[in-house]
């Protein structure tokens, strides 16, 4: 077989990459900061009745029970019937902040219903209000546990960024995925095109578990080691 | 005035009544113990008085304060009482200077320089001052107890609540936790003891206070209690328990 590959790509795909790369940080910022309210919520909010616990659960049932593509075109088609015009990107960007939210908000759970009761009791015992006990004591561990599911959750959304390929149709608008298949279906060198992209997918996987694994081992509480080594 | 009076405590969990009424006084300085049966309300006694758990009737009062009323703010209240757990509870992010620290800054707003000094005044206390730099998994189970009685007393306590402050330990190491509570009850320190040291009861504990079913069956000075106890029952519980426990200390 004869790959043929050509240089004249690449500042395409580059600028695709950027486009991928800010989608995914401004989803996984906004969505951190989301999902760490609901979770809050849904641990703390008051009882299984109360409005605001309640809301939050449906919050999450429905983001998480629904496909990204479906949030995604109901974003990009029905906002603008009711008069709400929205590009692609931000329609995207929508779409991606939203879903995760629902997803981080279970991981923000998880991570806090993990921390031992008797933190809180202790902080509380010591005179510390609810909202100081979990700012001083629960969320610093709390955050610790969330890094490993966080990073499976990044890793998703970059890759999932590239839904936006179905609503983008003017290249400055195109993620990653978009771009190498609109290189692809001028010149028909799809598997070379296709090959470049899954490469540039894999490296920023790659960096990201990476720097994400030297977070956790930066963060890593003295004395606990890793369950399972040395023994 | 007493420093704490519980008056008529009562506190029940579904159907069942785990404090069926519970009345205590505790003077400034005095050292009582708790003891009785597993699953008698002693943990739940102690933590009614500072409403880790809400009583459902009955008062408690520190001083002219009546902690159990609706309007006191409680946790202005409980900076004023310590409380050490069984299972120590320190916060496991932070070091043991960090974790007496903590609760200086953050809720008596001291400045973090004096806070820092009070808490290494409080670990060299303890006998931990070259600890200070060390996580709790980093110690061991009668050093983090001892951390965490010097995060209680940093706070500058009117009382102490110890829950069984030395049954999570081996026990080579309760000895350096009980000499550490000795020393507090032979400084003038009021606290409230549950423990089934005996050894400790003996030596410090002005009034050991036997608690059975949800009630207070007896109380009185070690002495009594132990050579001629009013109610057989509790006679029998102390033999059984000096029995289990020996008299380590
Ligand atoms: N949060 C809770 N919910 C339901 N039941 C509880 C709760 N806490 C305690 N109980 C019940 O209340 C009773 C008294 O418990 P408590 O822990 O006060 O006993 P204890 O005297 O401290 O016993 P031990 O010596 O085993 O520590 C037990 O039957 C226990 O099962
Ligand atoms: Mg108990």
């Amino acid at each position: 077989m004869n790959l043929v590959f050509d240089p004249a790509w690449l500042p395409r795909l580059g600028q695709g990459v950027l486009l991928s790369v800010q989608l995914t940080a401004y989803c996984m910022g906004i969505g951190a900061v989301l999902g760490a309210v609901l979770g809050l919520v849904r641990v703390y909010g008051g009882g299984r009745w109360s409005p605001l616990y309640w809301a939050a659960s449906a919050y999450v049932h429905f983001f998480r029970g629904t496909p990204l593509l479906v949030q995604l075109l109901g974003i990009y088609l029905g906002l603008p019937t009711v008069g709400i015009l929205i590009g692609p990107f931000l329609a995207g960007l929508l779409a991606m902040t939203l879903n995760t939210a629902a997803y981080q908000a279970e991981y923000f759970r998880g991570a806090i219903q993990s921390v031992k009761s008797g933190q809180m009791m202790a902080a509380r015992a010591l005179g510390m209000s609810r909202g100081q006990a979990i700012g001083h004591v629960i969320m610093p561990q709390a955050l610790r546990l969330i890094i490993p599911p966080w990073s499976n959750e990044l890793i998703y959304m970059l890759k999932y960024s590239s839904i936006v390929s179905m609503t983008a149709l003017r290249p400055e608008t195109m993620d990653l995925f978009g771009v190498a298949r609109s290189i692809a279906s001028r010149n028909f060198r799809y598997f070379e095109v296709y090959i470049l992209v899954a490469l540039f997918y894999l490296a920023m996987v790659l960096i990201l578990t990476v720097a994400l694994r030297w977070v956790e081992r930066r963060v890593r509480i003295p004395g606990l080691g890793t369950p399972g080594r040395g023994i | 005035m007493a420093l704490l009076r519980v008056e008529n405590l009562h506190k029940r969990y579904g159907h069942e009544e785990v404090l069926k009424g519970v009345t205590l006084t505790q003077e400034a300085g005095e050292t009582k113990v708790v003891i009785g049966p597993s699953g008698t309300g002693k943990s739940t006694l102690l933590r009614c008085i500072n409403r880790l758990t809400e009583p459902d009737q009955g008062q408690v009062w520190l001083e002219d304060l009546e902690i159990t009323s609706r309007r006191s703010d409680i946790n202005q209240i409980r900076a004023k009482i310590g409380f050490v757990f069984q299972d120590f509870n320190l916060f496991t992010h932070l070091t043991a200077l960090d974790n007496v620290r903590l609760g200086l800054t953050k809720v008596r707003r001291m400045p973090r320089a004096a806070a820092t000094d009070r808490a290494m005044a409080e670990l060299d206390r303890v006998g931990l001052a070259a600890k200070a730099g060390a996580y709790p998994a980093q110690l061991s189970g009668g050093q983090q107890q001892r951390v965490s009685i010097a995060r209680a007393l940093a706070m500058d306590p009117k009382l102490i609540l110890f829950d069984e402050p030395t049954s999570a330990l081996d026990p080579e190491l309760i000895g350096e936790v009980l000499s550490v509570m000795i020393q507090l009850a032979r400084d003038g320190m009021t606290m409230i003891v549950v423990t089934h040291e005996m050894g400790f009861a003996r030596s410090v504990a002005d009034e050991i206070v036997f608690m059975e079913g949800g009630v207070v069956v007896e109380q009185g000075p070690p002495e009594q209690m132990f050579r001629s106890p009013q109610i057989p029952r509790t006679g029998e519980f102390l033999r059984k328990i000096s029995e289990l426990y020996g008299e380590s200390s």
